[in-house]
């Protein structure tokens, strides 16, 4: 009923769906950017492969584990075991090289992570999108995607320095959309001589099932030989992105409360002109009969609709405008990660929902001016 | 000016319509001011007034590669070069991860004679740190957090360097505490701890005789560029070559590493004063509406058109300029809640005062439609009420 004269307040409903388009649209684009990371991380691991770092250490690029200290590894209980009966196990060294980003030209640390033999059946997920893969003994590494698109000169035949030495970009892989793509991998040994180090940095270990880790655990933390964190890989990706999610959506949300109350003055503005115009109207329905509920109710669904609009347009254009948007940061431990903003529906419902809420804020108000209004003196002010 | 009152009694002919479009351009001012601030922090990160001569020297490929202590001789005849110290990432935490502290191996005489009057440490305590082999001076305020005394004894986690017995854990004697001597660079070394590299080579079970990089002095400021290229000349073709560069732009390559801040926040605030451009905008359209008979009045009474057009822009930079006085002031009241969330990040007030001029801009767009149009105003039409 209301909403027939709504054409005739084109400019002021119009406030009233910018402004909230306008909340949701930074309240989503800025929660994609945390679910973007958070997904990145959280796709990385599975539950049935180990990660072996030293203890007390965090995060690979820190850690340091003995060659002996892989051998006893590989003969632990729970480890799978391709047809020779050989553990799958990678010994991996973890070290970050500079690289410039193609956006701003300043060195960024890319991490290198030399792997072992066994990579492919370690990381059954890792699959070349073009190039071959490196040959071991020689220097020659391929790039994850994420990182090609982050970082110059990463396509495959270019050449990168590296300690007195080129090493040549080979392939390019896809690892399920996993943080592993935002590195370089090269032949672990190969690695290893280059920047002179003996050890490795962490071992990431193909258990026969998930079922298995507790057994595996157990056998590596009560061994007094070793000195060792065990943790499932996706444990240990969740730890290194828990502080970075946490701190975007709390800038995220932040940012969208204090534009959310601007939006709801904005609504409210909007709202009471648009009951003072329809003053004679509403006089008009209550003369013949109507209630003060049903013209609460017209005026809180016209602010309703107005605002779930404007959540809708809102969200649609943080998705068109940044969903899938590859970005770059620097992640837990001094190296890059690549990842991508995500809309993902949860956060199109949270978007939504804000806007409702500013509606309904912004509608209250004016609704009930619009109930209490007296019949007679509004009829006589026409 | 002798129109104020006049313009000022428009302004505040509906109440509650004004209070809520200032309020909502005092929330955009608001945000204005913080994200403005906390954009200009990450644009010039502060390196302290002796700190921006200085040069940082890393090992080219890769800062997780360490650099030969044997170059510090080497660093030192380098004509131009003043002074040189190293320095090594410990990676350290009190007790849990999340209590990071930021520890420093330091070598005593070139450290403090190269950050000479950066800090005040009392006499007595700089004695002390120079004679007791495990000893350390620690940031005032970090003592204060952990509730560390001089004269206690605490061990430091590192997440890197075992000792020789393998264990991670390091303990040293706070010997004294210490300030910034510059408070803008007191945030960024809220979490310091210095300690002798000496105890930190001997202890160290691997990467002896080794360092994470070095920091020179240069005599002469003008020369940064060419001693930085001597300094990496030196090293050219050795198996650790050097990149050396003036703190200032490391400082800056790391934090532009976390992304292009600076644009995530500039798209916030564009999305934020679109919506408020419109929503103002339509307000004062819709005030000179309501008016169209009381202007029309005005001119019958002799008011020029100029002085209709400019009765109307006063109203609107007048309701822009308040609320972004008020925003911009609310703001700089939140600067110390900011800085709690951003650690080590040195925020500035001086980025608050372009938020005056956004503000005229803002108020001559939402303002001048709505004024030309009741400069245009014909009489007779206006006040026959023929809108």
């Amino acid at each position: 009923m209301s909403l027939q004269t709504l054409p005739q307040r084109l400019g002021a409903s119009s406030v009233i769906v910018i402004g909230i388009a306008g909340v949701v649209a930074v309240l989503v684009s800025v929660l994609a950017m945390g679910a973007g990371f958070k997904h990145t991380l959280a796709d990385s691991g599975r539950a049935d492969r180990a990660i072996v770092l030293r203890g007390g250490s965090d995060a690979e690029l820190n850690s340091n584990v003995t060659r002996s200290d892989v051998d006893t590894i590989s003969n632990a209980p729970g480890i799978a075991k391709d047809a020779q009966g050989k553990a799958l196990i990678s010994s991996e060294i973890v070290t970050v090289v500079n690289v410039p980003k193609i956006d701003t030209g300043t060195d960024a640390n890319v991490t290198l992570r030399g792997v072992g033999l066994k990579l492919p059946e370690v990381r059954p997920e890792l699959s070349l999108v073009a190039g071959r893969m490196f040959r071991p003994g020689v220097r020659e590494v391929i790039a994850g995607v994420g990182a090609a698109q982050q970082f110059r000169g990463l396509e495959p035949g270019n050449v990168l320095h590296l300690r007195n030495a080129d090493w040549t970009v080979t392939g390019l892989f896809t690892s399920n959309g996993d943080i592993h793509e935002s590195e370089l991998l090269a032949d672990v040994d190969t690695v290893g001589s280059s920047i002179e180090r003996t050890g490795y940095s962490s071992a990431i270990a193909l258990l026969t099932s998930a079922a298995a880790f507790t057994g595996f655990k157990d056998a590596l933390t009560t061994d007094p030989q070793l000195k060792v964190d065990v943790q499932r890989e996706p444990d240990y990706y969740a730890a290194q992105s828990k502080d970075l999610t946490k701190a975007i959506n709390v800038v995220g949300n932040m940012v969208a409360v204090i534009m959310a109350i601007g939006a709801m003055f904005g609504a409210l503005n909007s709202m009471y002109s648009a009951v003072a115009a329809r003053g004679l109207e509403i006089a008009t329905l209550r003369a013949i009969g109507f209630g003060a509920l049903p013209v609460l109710l017209s005026v809180m669904i016209e602010a309703l609709l107005l605002s779930l609009l404007g959540g809708i347009i809102g969200a649609s254009l943080a998705w068109i405008l940044f969903n899938g948007h590859s970005v770059s940061t620097l992640g837990g431990a001094f190296a890059q990660v690549v990842f991508k903003l995500t809309v993902t529906r949860t956060l199109v419902v949270t978007g939504i929902l804000w806007a409702c809420v500013i509606g309904v804020l912004g509608g209250l108000f004016p609704a009930l001016r619009a109930a209490r209004l007296p019949v007679a003196e509004a009829l006589r002010a026409a | 000016m002798k129109f104020f009152p006049l313009v000022w009694a428009t302004l505040w002919r509906k109440k509650t319509r004004t209070i809520f479009t200032l309020l909502s351009i005092v929330v955009a001012f608001l945000l204005f001011g913080v994200l403005e601030t906390v954009d200009d922090a990450f644009a010039h990160p502060g390196v302290g007034v002796s700190g921006a001569n200085n040069l940082i020297t890393t090992n080219k490929y890769s800062i997780t590669l360490q650099l030969p202590f044997s170059d510090t001789q080497q660093i030192r005849s380098v004509p131009g070069v003043a002074e040189v110290t190293w320095i090594t990432w410990f990676g350290a935490y009190y007790q849990e991860s999340k209590n990071f502290v930021f520890a420093m191996p330091i070598d005593t005489d070139t450290y403090f004679n190269l950050h000479k009057d950066e800090f005040i440490v009392s006499a007595a305590q700089m004695n002390a740190f120079r004679t007791t082999r495990t000893g350390a001076l620690v940031n005032a305020e970090l003592m204060k957090k952990f509730g560390w005394k001089v004269g206690d004894k605490v061990p430091l986690h590192s997440t890197i360097w075992t000792q020789k017995n393998g264990s991670l854990d390091w303990t040293f004697d706070i010997v004294g505490s210490f300030l910034a001597k510059d408070p803008t660079q007191q945030s960024q070394q809220a979490t310091s701890v210095l300690f002798h590299y000496e105890l930190f080579d001997e202890g160290r079970s691997f990467g002896k005789g080794n360092v994470g990089w070095f920091e020179e002095r240069i005599a002469n400021p003008s020369e940064a560029g060419a001693v930085a290229g001597r300094i990496d000349a030196l090293f050219a073709n050795s198996s650790d070559e050097t990149k050396t560069q003036p703190a200032k732009d490391f400082t800056m390559a790391f934090v532009k590493q976390f992304g292009d801040i600076g644009f995530v926040l500039r798209a916030i605030l564009g999305a934020v004063f679109f919506t408020l451009l419109l929503l103002t905008g339509n307000t004062m359209m819709q005030s000179v509406r309501e008016r169209i008979p009381e202007l029309a009045v005005l001119k019958t009474l002799g008011f020029s058109d100029g002085t209709v057009l400019g009765l109307v822009i006063t109203e609107s930079l007048l309701l822009c300029l308040t609320a972004a006085v008020i925003g911009l002031a609310l703001s700089y009241a939140a600067l110390p809640i900011i800085k709690h969330g951003l650690q080590g990040v040195e925020l500035s007030p001086r980025a608050l005062l372009p938020g005056l001029g956004v503000a005229v801009i803002l108020a001559l767009i939402v303002g001048f439609p709505p004024a030309l149009r009741a400069m245009r105003l014909n009489i007779v039409d206006a006040l026959a009420d023929k809108r």
